[in-house]
């Protein structure tokens, strides 16, 4: 990158590009082109810059101008007064919610500030197409150094040293499974890439397969020559269509530079990375599950031992890693062990790369040393609650989680500490909620989606699952009675005991956690007939205020199922047999005339 | 040979015919049919020697693995935590009320279906639907107007 004097950086990924980062590149090129600075000044698409909220954005580099919320008609003024003048564009520049003021270096922005980037750390800063933009950037150095100075049994002492747990959920020591999979005898072994993020609310595997392929197959390539492996491959969700075409783009290219292939960089290491698509299951993120389903058979998770280490795909040893434990591993090489494991906290070492999503101002990845607090990620990097609410609940883990109050606020995070307090780290998705959700209905939709997801080998998380469920859908719609908590409870722990795989093992854990830390709000339910945050549709109702309503036929023109009735500038009237209570009139609605009671 | 025949051999042929390349092959079928038929399945089946009903059993344990006929489009809307909590309701009657049809329906003209699914990954700019392979995020009836004319369009 030193031909260019000034580089254009513009976000890639697909949420950026859904907001027609397509059509600003365009349009830039154009004024650049028009001004004759196409030879001192490179546009690029890169990754995700992780700070989706505030999408398209635009980079300039060297001097680390962030421009947010950027439309192609602003081309002209970028080019015009920042590359040409040297003069960056105010209103383009991102304002700090707290101060007010305008921040044009990103490294002055909080959501950046208390940010430490491994996993992600080429995320937004290269070209994912280019190979050589990743090498630039020590990319393959890594394998290289592995080939030619390290033997395989040193690389795994490192991974080892460096304390790296797996980032998929399990937190399983990542250098020890490498070295149990390398210690098993076999004529053929494999290395597998978990890229079936299924998690509600994470998403960070799909980003960095985005943003920054080439460190994933470095990584598949080292775990490859750790353990004896020839054959790699990565198990992609087929929702995922754009990291499905970068990663394809990265492959060939890794294989143009001999990087894979035969006789990788002369040392007769051979490796090779095949795709595998996955079909819609969640079920199939399980280790085992994932494995069958390359096999051609149905995604159903088998019991534990055997290992997929000891005997995995096609009954061969098979080393499973999750995409952000793979991004991890070229970065411990190339720094050494021990300056990963001097970040984090005494048992989980290094960063993790958190989803932030739900009722909170800046949504987007981040990436922070693990024991950073749930306080500092929600309110310094997220930015806080969205339009002011009050924060009830964090919900980490996906599924398999539970949801924190403000109580846990102060907890460091990392794996034990979250455990401990009732959830799990999972894959990292944090979902947060405020003060106008149900915890009784967010515990219902993950089972919902248990239910959908269970893969039904097992009776109690194919039965248990679906009567929770029942118990749950009966609250909500008032007619629960109080002896149902302790039937919750016994029926989760029963589930929990006795399923096959950490799916079920774990699906009860959103009930219980609610349970646990709102039970008033489940008394409310069962014992008022209440939802206190007044979402619980069967327990209320939607009604026109005749004295606000000024009868601008709103509500009656977007009403999708003809429920309201009334003239034009006459009070309206909403028919509550027809209701069915999506509550689009109510936001509709500029005069306040629409209650909820 | 009939079509459907040459694409299963096709694709045997591409990714071999052992249990390991029953997957891609049914993926295979799915991208270019949008769903498998009872006779897909069946000549899978004879053409990778696996019995008929492990075939069945197989495609209908995934949810991308259609067994119903679907349209030339197929709409699947993220109904996870976070697409729901930001209005994936309103989107889901938007698209219903313009297609005139439920989900799980395809339209009389065997344009468009319509499915639900679980998360897309897009939980930070919700809510988020799939079209075939192309993404769409932070929905709202009205885009949803917008991009369903650019399909009904482009389709005629």
């Amino acid at each position: 990158m030193t031909d260019y004097k000034m580089h254009l950086l513009i976000c890639g990924g697909t949420g950026c590009k859904a907001a027609e980062s397509d059509e600003i590149k365009k349009s830039l090129k154009n004024w650049i082109d028009e001004l004759g600075l196409e030879d001192d000044v490179q546009v690029v698409f890169t990754g995700c810059f992780g700070f989706c909220e505030k999408g398209p954005i635009v980079k300039v580099m060297p001097d680390n101008t962030f421009y947010v919320n950027v439309k192609p008609d602003d081309a002209e003024e970028i080019v015009k007064e920042h590359l040409l003048k040297g003069r960056p564009v105010q209103r383009l520049l991102y304002t700090d919610p707290v101060s007010k003021k305008a921040i044009s270096d990103s490294k002055g922005m909080n959501f950046y500030k208390k940010q430490l980037r491994i996993a992600l750390r080429n995320c937004g800063f290269i070209n994912p197409e280019s190979i050589d933009e990743y090498i630039s950037r020590d990319g393959y150095m890594a394998l290289g150094k592995c080939l030619g100075e390290l033997t395989p049994d040193e690389t795994i002492k490192e991974i080892k040293d460096s304390g790296l747990r797996g980032r998929g959920g399990g937190g399983f020591p990542t250098g020890l499974k490498w070295e149990i999979t390398r210690n098993v005898e076999s004529d053929e072994k494999y290395v597998v890439c978990n890229a079936d993020e299924g998690d509600p609310g994470a998403f960070m595997d799909r980003s960095i397969l985005e943003g920054d392929p080439h460190s994933v197959i470095e990584a598949m390539a080292i775990c490859g020559y750790c353990i004896g492996a020839e054959n790699g491959l990565v198990y992609i969700r087929a929702e995922y269509p754009l990291a499905i075409e970068r990663l394809k783009i990265a492959l060939n290219q890794a294989r143009e530079y001999g990087l894979l292939g035969e006789d990788i960089l002369g040392t007769g290491f051979n490796f090779e990375i095949d795709i595998r698509l996955g079909a819609g299951a969640f079920v199939c993120g399980e280790e085992t599950a994932l494995i069958h389903s390359m096999e051609g058979l149905r995604g159903e998770p088998t019991f534990k031992p055997p290992f997929p280490s000891v005997s995995g795909y096609l009954g061969k040893p098979t080393n499973v890693n999750n995409v952000e434990t793979f991004a991890n591993i070229p970065v411990i090489l190339n720094k050494g062990a021990s300056w990963f494991s001097k970040i984090g906290t005494e048992k989980s070492k290094g960063t993790k790369v958190f989803a932030l999503a739900g009722k909170i101002n800046n949504v987007g990845l981040i990436e922070v040393p693990m024991g950073t607090t749930l306080r500092e990620v929600i309110y310094d990097i997220g930015g806080g609650i969205k339009d002011g609410k009050g924060f009830k609940s964090v919900q980490t883990g996906g599924p398999s989680g539970g949801c924190l109050t403000k109580d846990f606020l102060d907890t460091p995070i990392d794996y034990d500490n979250l455990i401990k307090a009732g959830s799990m780290m999972g894959s990292g998705g944090m979902i947060v909620m405020d003060e106008d959700d149900c915890m009784v209905s967010i515990a219902k939709f993950y089972l919902e989606f248990t239910l959908e997801e269970s893969c039904g080998k097992c009776s109690p998380c194919r039965i248990g699952n679906k009567r929770l469920h029942e118990i749950l859908e009966n609250i909500t719609n008032g007619n629960g009675k109080e002896e149902d908590l302790e039937r919750l409870k016994l029926l989760s722990n029963v589930i929990k005991d006795t399923s096959l795989c950490g799916l079920g093992q774990s699906s009860p854990n959103p009930v219980l956690s609610t349970i646990l830390n709102f039970e008033d709000e489940y008394l409310a339910h069962v014992n008022e007939g209440k939802c206190p945050a007044g979402q619980c549709k069967a327990l209320l109702k939607y009604e026109i205020i005749e004295d606000l309503c000024t009868g601008c036929t709103l509500c009656f023109r977007n009403c999708p199922v003809g429920a309201i009735t009334g003239e034009r500038r006459q009070p309206h009237y909403i028919d509550q047999s027809l209701c069915i209570k999506c509550g689009v009139c109510y936001e509709k609605c500029k005069f306040n005339a629409i209650r909820l009671s | 040979m009939d079509p459907v025949q040459s694409l299963v051999k096709g694709l045997a042929d591409k990714y071999g015919r052992t249990r390991e390349s029953l997957l891609p092959v049914m993926q295979g079928v799915v991208q270019q049919e949008k769903y498998l038929s009872e006779y897909s399945m069946v000549e899978i089946a004879r053409e990778m020697d696996i019995p008929a009903s492990d075939v069945y059993g197989t495609a209908t344990f995934y949810s991308f693995l259609e067994t119903q006929p679907a349209g030339k489009f197929i709409i699947r809307v993220c109904k996870t935590i976070t697409c729901a909590m930001k209005g994936k309701n309103q989107i889901l009657f938007s698209i219903q009320d313009m297609l005139k049809i439920k989900v799980g329906e395809t339209t009389p003209d065997n344009r468009f279906t319509l499915l639900e699914t679980n998360c897309l990954g897009w939980c930070h700019k919700a809510p988020a639907m799939l079209i075939n392979d192309e993404v769409y995020t932070d929905l709202t009836p009205e885009k949803i107007r917008e991009i369903l004319s650019g399909y009904i369009k482009k389709s005629i």
